[in-house]
Parts: C-alpha cells; sequence; structure tokens
C-alpha cells in the first residue's frame, strides 16, 4: 500500500523512515534494528565510534546495499525496487574520495552529471556554478592528484550536488582533514542546509555534529542509543557544564572515590576525573575549601562526547 | 487503489528513465574520455605495432620462407598473407588485454572510481556493459587501422576481407571479457595481473596456428589451439581473407565457440561486478 507519488510532492512527510532496520553479514551484526525517520530540510546525524554500523546504514540509505530485514523507505520508495530512482535523487559524499584521477577537476563534474541524464549543456553549466560553490574555479584544470585534501572533499561534494539532490549523504565528511579545511566545508554545508537541502551525515566528532546537526541519533554497535537535537541530548543526559580535574595518573581514582558527592555525577577516567555540575567554577571553589588540590583544573561546557560517555560508558575516539 | 499505484509508476520512470536506458553508454563516455589521457599511446599502439609486425614476419620472415619453400608455401598462399589476419587477431587481444585488466583493477579498487559511478542510478551491470561499448570501440577502431596496413602491405585482398576487423574485435572480446569477469574477483594484485599477460596471453599468442598452421604442432599441444580464440578467430579471418578451407562444421564452432566466450565473459563480470559494489 505505497503512496509513493504523494510522498514525492509533500513537503511535510518524511523523506526517510527506517524501522527496524537490521544488516547482517554472515555472522555478524552490523546494523541491529534501527528506526528514525528524517524530516525534508532536515540536518540529521549519525554520530558513533568506528564501527557503530553509521556506514552500512548510510549505504542502505544510498540503496547501494540491501537490508536483511525491516522497513526503509526514501522519498517513500522501496529501495530494493527502486534503485536508480532512488539514487537519481541522492547526492552522495562517500568516506573515501573515489573521484577519478585519470580525469580533470572539472571533467570529474561533467562525466558524473551525465550519469544522472543530463544533457551535455546542462552538465557544463552546472559544473561551473559548483566550482565556484566549491571555490575551485582556480582548478578546473588541475589534476585531481593535485589538490590537497579539502579541495578533494570540496570537489567530491560538488560532484554530489551535480543532479541537485534532495537529500545529500555525507560520510565521515571532515574525517583526515586540517582544522582550516573543516571550517571552510563546514561553511558550504551551513549554506546548503540554509537553502533547505534535506543533510544526512556520519561523524564520530561531537563538534562537527554539534555544528551542523538538527538532529541526531547516537549510535553504538549497531544500535540507537539516544536521539534528539544536540543540546537536547545534553540536557538529558549531561550537566551544563563539566569541571575536569587531574590529580596524577596514579591518582584520579583515588579522588574520584572521595569526590564521589560532588556534582550531580562524577566519572573516572584513567587520566582525569570528570565532574558533572550546573556551575563548574562554584564546584571548584567548593572543592578546593575541602582540600582538594589537583594538578590542574578546567571547567568547559558540556558537549556530545559526555552524552555518549554517560550512554557507553566509552569514549568517542579510542 | 489501482489508479494509485499507476499514478507512481509513471512518475518514477521519468526521473530514472534516462539512466535505466542510456547508462551503460555514460560509462562508455567516461572511459573514451579517459582513454583521451593517453591517447598517445592509443595512436602509437594502433599505427607501430601492424607496422612492425607487418614488416617484421610478412617481409622479412616471408621472405625467408619463399625463398626456400616458394611463393605458396603455407596453406596455399604468401607466408605474409598467411600470417597477416592472425597477427590482427592477436593485435585485437593485447589491446583487450589492456583494456579488461587494469582499468576493471583501477575501478573496484586502487580509484575506486566504480564505487562513485554505482551511487549514481547508473547500475553495476551497467558500468561492465559500458566497459565492453568503450573496448569494443577502441578494437573496432585499432583494428580498421591495422587491416588498412595490412592492404598496403598488399597482405590482404580488398572487399569482404574487411570483415577481418570485426572477427579481431570479437576475437578480443573472447578473450577479454572473461578476462574482465576475473579480474573483478581480485581484491588485490599481487602479480595475478602479471601471470595471466605471461603465462596465458603469450602461449595463447605463439601456439594458436599463428605463425604456423595448428596442423605442424604435436597433436598433445593442439589443444591449446583449440581452446584459444586466437585460434578460431584467426581461422575465420583466414577464410575470409585468403579462402582457408574449413568445413562448415568447423567454421560455426568457430563463430560460437568466440560468441559463448565473450557472453560468459560479459554476463560473469556483471553477476561479479553487482556483488561487489552491491554489498
Amino acid at each position: 500500500m505505497s503512496f509513493a507519488w504523494v510522498t514525492l510532492d509533500t513537503v511535510s512527510s518524511p523523506v526517510i523512515v527506517a524501522s527496524d532496520l537490521v544488516k547482517r553479514y554472515g555472522e555478524v551484526v552490523a546494523v541491529g534494528g534501527v528506526s528514525f525517520e528524517v524530516a525534508p530540510g532536515e540536518s540529521f546525524g549519525l554520530l558513533g565510534p568506528n564501527g557503530a554500523g553509521k556506514s552500512t546504514t548510510m549505504r542502505m540509505i544510498g540503496a547501494v546495499s540491501t537490508r536483511t530485514s525491516g522497513r526503509l523507505e526514501i522519498l517513500g520508495l522501496d529501495p530494493d525496487r527502486y534503485g536508480p530512482e532512488i539514487r537519481s535523487q541522492l547526492g552522495v559524499v562517500p568516506q573515501s574520495d573515489n573521484l577519478d584521477e585519470e580525469l580533470r577537476v572539472r571533467e570529474n563534474l561533467l562525466v558524473y552529471g551525465r550519469y544522472f541524464g543530463m544533457t551535455r549543456a546542462h552538465v557544463s553549466g552546472r559544473a561551473d556554478e559548483l566550482l565556484a560553490f566549491a571555490q575551485l574555479q582556480d582548478k578546473a584544470k588541475a589534476k585531481v592528484t593535485d589538490l590537497s585534501g579539502g579541495m578533494k572533499r570540496r570537489l567530491t561534494i560538488a560532484r554530489g550536488l551535480m543532479n541537485d539532490p534532495r537529500i545529500l549523504l555525507l560520510d565521515e565528511p571532515t574525517t583526515g582533514l586540517d582544522p582550516q579545511a573543516r571550517h571552510i566545508l563546514w561553511d558550504r554545508l551551513f549554506r546548503l542546509k540554509e537553502q533547505g537541502t534535506t543533510l544526512v551525515l556520519t561523524t564520530h566528532y561531537m563538534d562537527e555534529a554539534e555544528q551542523l546537526c538538527d538532529r541526531l541519533v547516537v549510535v553504538d554497535k549497531g544500535a540507537i542509543m539516544a536521539e534528539g537535537s544536540p543540546s537536547s541530548l545534553i540536557r538529558r543526559y549531561s550537566s551544563r557544564e563539566v569541571l575536569e580535574l587531574r590529580f596524577g595518573a596514579d591518582r584520579n581514582a583515588e579522588m574520584a572515590d572521595r569526590l564521589r558527592d560532588a556534582g550531580d555525577r562524577v566519572e573516572a577516567l584513567p587520566d582525569r576525573v570528570l565532574v558533572y555540575t550546573a556551575d563548574g567554577e562554584g564546584e571548584l571553589a567548593r572543592l578546593t575549601d575541602a582540600g582538594m588540590r589537583p594538578i590542574t583544573s578546567l571547567v568547559r561546557r558540556s558537549s556530545l562526547e559526555d552524552v555518549f560517555l554517560r550512554l557507553t560508558g566509552r569514549s568517542l575516539i579510542e | 487503489m489501482t489508479a494509485l499505484d499507476a499514478a507512481p509508476g509513471e512518475q518514477l520512470r521519468r526521473v530514472a528513465a534516462r539512466p535505466r536506458r542510456f547508462g551503460a553508454w555514460y560509462v562508455a563516455e567516461h572511459r573514451l574520455r579517459v582513454m583521451r589521457s593517453y591517447v598517445s599511446t592509443v595512436l602509437i599502439g594502433a599505427v607501430g605495432t601492424p607496422l612492425l609486425y607487418l614488416f617484421a614476419m610478412g617481409v622479412g620472415l616471408g621472405a625467408l620462407v619463399s625463398a626456400n619453400l616458394g611463393p605458396h608455401a603455407v596453406d596455399g598462399v604468401s607466408y605474409l598473407r598467411f600470417v597477416a589476419p592472425a597477427l590482427l587477431c592477436t593485435a585485437a587481444v593485447t589491446v583487450a588485454s589492456e583494456e579488461f585488466t587494469y582499468p576493471v583493477m583501477l575501478g573496484f579498487k586502487w580509484n575506486p572510481t566504480f564505487v562513485g559511478i554505482s551511487s549514481s542510478p547508473v547500475s553495476p551491470g551497467q558500468i561492465i556493459d559500458g566497459m565492453v561499448i568503450a573496448v569494443v570501440i577502441r578494437l573496432v577502431a585499432t583494428s580498421a587501422v591495422y587491416w588498412l596496413f595490412m592492404l598496403l602491405f598488399g597482405a590482404t585482398p580488398s572487399g569482404a576481407a574487411a570483415l577481418s576487423v570485426l572477427i579481431a574485435t570479437l576475437v578480443g572480446l573472447a578473450f577479454g571479457a572473461p578476462v574482465m569477469a576475473y579480474v573483478a574477483t581480485l581484491t588485490s594484485d599481487s602479480g595475478q595481473i602479471a601471470m595471466l599477460m605471461r603465462f596465458v596471453l603469450l602461449p595463447l599468442t605463439l601456439f594458436s596456428g599463428t605463425f604456423f598452421p595448428l596442423t605442424l604442432m604435436p597433436v598433445y599441444l593442439q589443444w591449446i589451439g583449440w581452446l584459444s580464440p586466437i585460434w578460431h578467430g584467426t581461422q575465420l579471418a583466414r577464410i575470409v581473407s585468403y579462402g582457408a578451407r574449413e568445413p562448415a562444421w568447423l567454421i560455426a564452432v568457430h563463430v560460437l565457440y568466440l560468441l559463448a566466450l565473450f557472453v560468459s565473459g560479459w554476463l560473469l563480470a556483471r553477476r561479479i561486478a553487482k556483488g561487489r559494489l552491491y554489498s
């Protein structure tokens, strides 16, 4: 009972619906029954450590990997049946660039646009627009191998936008880039978001998720641990501020025990003790008054890293 | 309900109608554009190979054979006429072995452009089809140039003998398509492709009735020729070139064997590509 044609043109219904989505490779469960929806124009994130099942989920959404069980609809369509139709509406930025290194920068856009059935004239105009968007006009004739990592990513994003996609899938868009290149990329993605492009991205960087995602799910070991906007997740699973204390590697555990009642909650890590509290400075003053003498102390805002730690007991980047 | 079911079908077909129909051609366009980056190699190969081989084998070796055994020494014709159709088929197989090995390895693994293409509406099967189309274009062009040189050297009559160009193309595909299927299964190249060139391509070139009739070889080696697409194709090319005589059933075997190798290799490659790109 599919009303696919309705969803193709209706703005408010979700563009992605996944329920109990499972992917197994033999005995290995890569994705173990995840459910989520993505609304049009939304910027949706899958946050989790390496091996959490993010990329597999992305490949299923991208209609290049068939699900083992569960329901999946992209733009109201079943990817098992309408793979080419779904892919014609997607832009895909894979984790590792697969630009054609035997072609020049602009040529990569030209050949890729053709795969969507665009005319040569249309492809040519669109390539110039997107080279400008990706700030690569000067590199149109350059060899792909001569581009920096950040430029290659931008070219891959430009390639993914050739067909003016309804949904842009980004698998770890800034992994391996230096901070400056990441900020340029975030700025470009933010523009797309403002233009109303639906973004679905995976990341294991908290700052990236906080920058770009309206809403995200935290995934670990193929399952969803929590869902919400970055700020609501932080509110729900963490405190407003975090006081980080270092007492030296051999004393952290012992001090954490003595700090049991400090703040809302205390987390002992091998290298530091985290005190979750609404008021970091106040807490630090109280502890100092009580005679605690940390080697270093730092008050910071709570982040998604803390949410992840709370949910899984582990750090995001090992 | 049925009215609603009919509607999405039509709207959907539109969004991916062109890639569904022309996807393979887009891949071929892409390949031809890549070939432009090594166009000088393609041209030098297309012109240099026939020049060198026809001169060395036909004129050089041919003069020696004629001097010793007379001007109709082999299969009732001059050595040059006898060897030229074989050289043409061998050249086609060489081109196919270039195009169906490293570019395939490159697309799946080293510079995984096939992975990129499979994110578009174009399917893995169409990627394989596109590779085949592009190679057919290069094979026809290269073989046509080769054949013109043969004509120039007096190694072939004109007219219907031009069919040799299509036969050579088919030979290239009959060898290349199964090779493509094999290379598509490789997850790393630790010398398999080089081994293929040395221990499959080279013996096939030498023992396929190329430089001397297959029947001159000891019986226990003749099976190499029977399995070799180069032998089957060369015999066909000799028939259209100088009217070499073969029984009708054997002609049918030549054609069917070449077609079977090509089609089975092609379909297998499509299946392997699908398994590999859609996991």
